[in-house]
């Protein structure tokens, strides 16, 4: 008779919990898993340690003039310091700076009640942004009423230059792009095609051919005598570019509504403006919010464009500032500013786009 | 009686401006003759201002003698050529950056989407700091930072970087060898183009094979087989007809082999940085968008890991791909005119630039820059138009 021997215990599972278990399982499952966490590894040991020391550890912080960073091996931020209210303002008078501020703390006061859920009035807010403000901030800036002295659109630049060209792009393509998304859905045959030739033509060409044609042909197109601002071309360039991005985003909104609410405003017999205005766009332009957030971060890092038709955004007025004689060979400094500012605005605007999409996408199950 | 009530009841005839095809038909008409008002009045103005001006119209000028120089030309060119000439100049030199630039970003994005997705936690983290840093910073910044913050300050050409003492970097370009090709090259290409479309007729004849009767042919090795060992036969036969220009440092500057300017590097290095973050989301969101089920379902039905790839995923991968690849191929074509912030000879920098301020044609040379552009990205959209044609699903 056969005695019973049992199997030996096979071994305890491979560890799955704590840094040794977690490593094992992300980065070291096979080899050629563990080949290329080494080298991502050495890649990080290659890049961090000195960017980390070029940035902070032995960069200058201290000082305003040259001879300060003479002796630092990193960065020299003194540079940026020394010119930060032209990076900022541009070249307006220093007297009225506050001008500027208070115009971009005027939004944030205004735009914080859009981001508190009980508040109601978001509509009506969110409409008074759009329309009232760019009129009181172009006030502030140009000046010349309320015994505000008149500044100069030369004068004005920097990072509030950059900030004046997206709100302005923002602004002027939000009401036309919706015009010509509707347009471009209409049953009317020349309506439509008059859209979408107007659309797919701003869409096929660069922002640079548009803005050197904004700054040359332009003035051409214009009666006689009429000459009118550098930077307000610029705006008009940027703001029927813009539209026809906008216009396709809202297209993709209004095409997501499904046809039932379509029929029922015609059915209640709203006329098709208000059956638009009432029924259909404010459901279609809660739906492309993240949308237009993302067309919005692209036409931020477009305003950089306007450097090569010779306004002083923020990037142009950075560049230019390499030039000056006291300060040669800053430049990665200089870039380096320009870009984490940039990418500031621009990831943090992608991020909340992204958490509008996770949060508007519950309640559309179709 | 009856009748009579019933014509009450009835909704009368709405009046004639209340109709909406009448209506429908005053608007179109309202638009038209406000658009015709709109272009003809623009006309009329830049007809005056041009004459005022002195400007002449007209393509004329395309036959006049430039008279400039260009820094990188594909074709020949000096300043006795004429603007025509200026304009296909600067179409090639787009072309050029646009090809090299859709190539490497398309290595860099695909690379850098599949290492979002990996489960190596480092990889995966690294591509994600990639595609977040470089898509959120403006790309004429990053032109600008590689041409003036790392390509100019390289040392002169006296002490360039050397590798191996074929390849010189310095501010002046990368120089490297260049191919000479001898007396006999033809057949090694002729060779290659035999290989090639040898390939076609075997990778369709091993699939009609293997519908017929299940049989699997090698098709991969055979073809690389094909395609390398015929072209090198040729080459071993034509007894080595390729020998190489080395570049040589003179005096001032390197002579011979073929140079990348600073400026086409810079410009290429930033398309392709920028563009690639934007074509690995693209990739990522592709490879995301086939459900979990594709794979498990293939496995079920015993297909390898490989061959699922292959034959299940990417297939449907490419579905969500394509789209959004062409649509960044065509941004990376418009966004290549940013090279007239650096100077590399573009189109937009050549043409609508330097010829323009030459002749003032203003209102041509912009239509001209313009018409290119659109007929890239109507030529694109077709394709897409008709790609997405073939790739439908077709359902119920």
């Amino acid at each position: 008779m056969s005695v019973h021997t049992p199997h030996p215990d096979l071994p305890p599972p491979a560890n799955i919990v704590g840094v040794i278990g977690w490593s094992r399982s992300n980065l070291f499952s096979t080899p050629l898993n563990t080949a290329l966490s080494l080298f991502a590894l050495y890649l990080i040991y290659l890049i961090v340690p000195p960017m980390i020391n070029w940035i902070f550890l032995d960069a200058t912080w201290v000082g305003d003039t040259r001879e300060a960073c003479a002796s630092g091996t990193g960065a020299c931020w003194v540079f940026v310091k020394v010119r930060i209210n032209q990076f900022m303002y541009g070249f307006f008078p220093e007297a009225e700076y506050w001008r500027i501020n208070l115009a971009f703390g005027l939004l944030v006061v205004l735009a914080i009640p859009l981001f508190i859920k009980r508040f109601k009035h978001k509509g009506r807010l969110a409409a008074f942004i759009l329309i009232f403000y760019p009129i009181i901030t172009f006030q502030l800036f140009s000046g010349g009423n309320f015994g505000l002295t008149h500044v100069e659109t030369s004068k004005w630049g920097g990072l509030s230059l950059t900030l004046i060209l997206a709100g302005v792009g923002i602004v002027a393509s939000l009401p036309l792009g919706i015009v010509l998304a509707l347009g471009r859905r209409s049953k009317m045959p020349i309506v439509k095609s008059v859209c979408v030739v107007f659309i797919e033509f701003w869409r096929g060409v660069p922002l640079i051919t548009v803005l050197f044609m904004s700054s040359v042909m332009l003035p051409l197109f214009l009666p006689e005598g009429t000459n009118f601002d550098k930077l307000l071309r610029a705006m008009i360039g940027i703001a029927l570019f813009q539209s026809a991005y906008m216009a396709e985003v809202i297209r993709g909104g209004l095409a997501a509504i499904p046809k039932g609410q379509y029929e029922a405003a015609e059915a209640l017999g709203l006329s098709f403006w208000k059956s638009m205005g009432l029924i259909i766009l404010p459901q279609a332009l809660k739906l492309v919010i993240p949308g237009i957030v993302n067309t919005f971060i692209a036409l931020f890092k477009d305003t950089t464009l306007v450097l090569i038709i010779g306004l002083f955004d923020l990037l142009a007025i950075i560049q230019q500032a390499f030039a000056d004689p006291d300060w040669l060979g800053y430049s990665i400094e200089g870039y380096v500013f320009a870009a984490s500012i940039f990418w500031i605005f621009c990831f943090s605007m992608s991020r909340y786009s992204m958490s509008l999409e996770k949060k508007l996408n519950t309640g559309h199950a179709r | 009686m009856a009748d009579e009530q019933r014509a009450v009841s009835l909704p009368a005839k709405p009046a004639l401006w209340r109709r909406p095809a009448v209506r429908s038909i005053f608007f179109q008409i309202l638009l038209v003759v406000g658009i015709g008002y709109f272009g003809y009045t623009i006309f009329q103005n830049t007809l005056n201002n041009l004459e005022q001006r002195g400007i002449s119209t007209g393509f004329g000028f395309l036959d006049q003698e430039a008279g400039f120089g260009i820094l990188m030309t594909l074709v020949p060119f000096d300043e006795t050529y004429t603007y025509g000439r200026t304009f296909l100049v600067g179409l090639l030199n787009t072309l050029l950056v646009a090809g090299l630039g859709i190539f490497f970003a398309t290595l860099i994005g695909f690379m850098m989407g599949v290492a979002r997705l990996s489960s190596n936690w480092i990889i995966s983290r690294l591509a994600t700091v990639y595609i977040e840093v470089f898509r959120n910073i403006p790309l004429l910044l990053q032109i600008l930072f590689w041409y003036f913050a790392v390509l100019r300050p390289l040392p002169g050409p006296r002490q360039s970087l050397i590798l191996n003492d074929t390849f010189y970097l310095s501010n002046r370009g990368l120089y490297m060898p260049s191919p000479v090709y001898e007396q006999g090259f033809w057949l090694v290409m002729l060779a290659l183009g035999v290989a090639i479309v040898a390939s076609i007729f075997i990778a369709r004849w091993a699939h009609k094979r293997q519908e017929a009767t299940g049989q699997q042919f090698h098709t991969v090795l055979t073809v690389i087989g094909l395609v390398i060992g015929l072209p090198l036969l040729a080459f071993l036969v034509m007894g080595m007809p390729l020998s190489w220009d080395f570049p040589v440092l003179q005096r001032f500057n390197m002579a011979g082999g073929m140079v990348i300017i600073p400026e086409l590097a810079a410009l290429l290095v930033a398309l392709s940085i920028y563009t690639g973050a934007f074509i690995a989301e693209a990739v990522r969101s592709g490879i995301l968008a086939v459900s979990h089920g594709q794979t498990e379902a293939a496995h079920a039905l015993g297909l390898r890991p490989g061959s699922t790839l292959r034959l299940v995923i990417i297939p449907q991968a490419l579905r969500v791909i394509i789209p959004q690849l062409t649509s960044q191929y065509l941004n990376l074509t418009k966004n290549s005119s940013l090279a007239t912030a650096i100077g590399y000879p573009d189109l937009v920098a050549v043409f609508a630039g330097t010829t323009l301020n030459q002749t003032g044609q203003a209102v041509e040379v912009i239509a001209m820059t313009m018409a290119v552009y659109l007929a890239i990205s109507l030529s694109i959209s077709m394709f897409m138009n008709w790609y997405n044609k073939r790739i439908q699903l077709v359902e119920r």
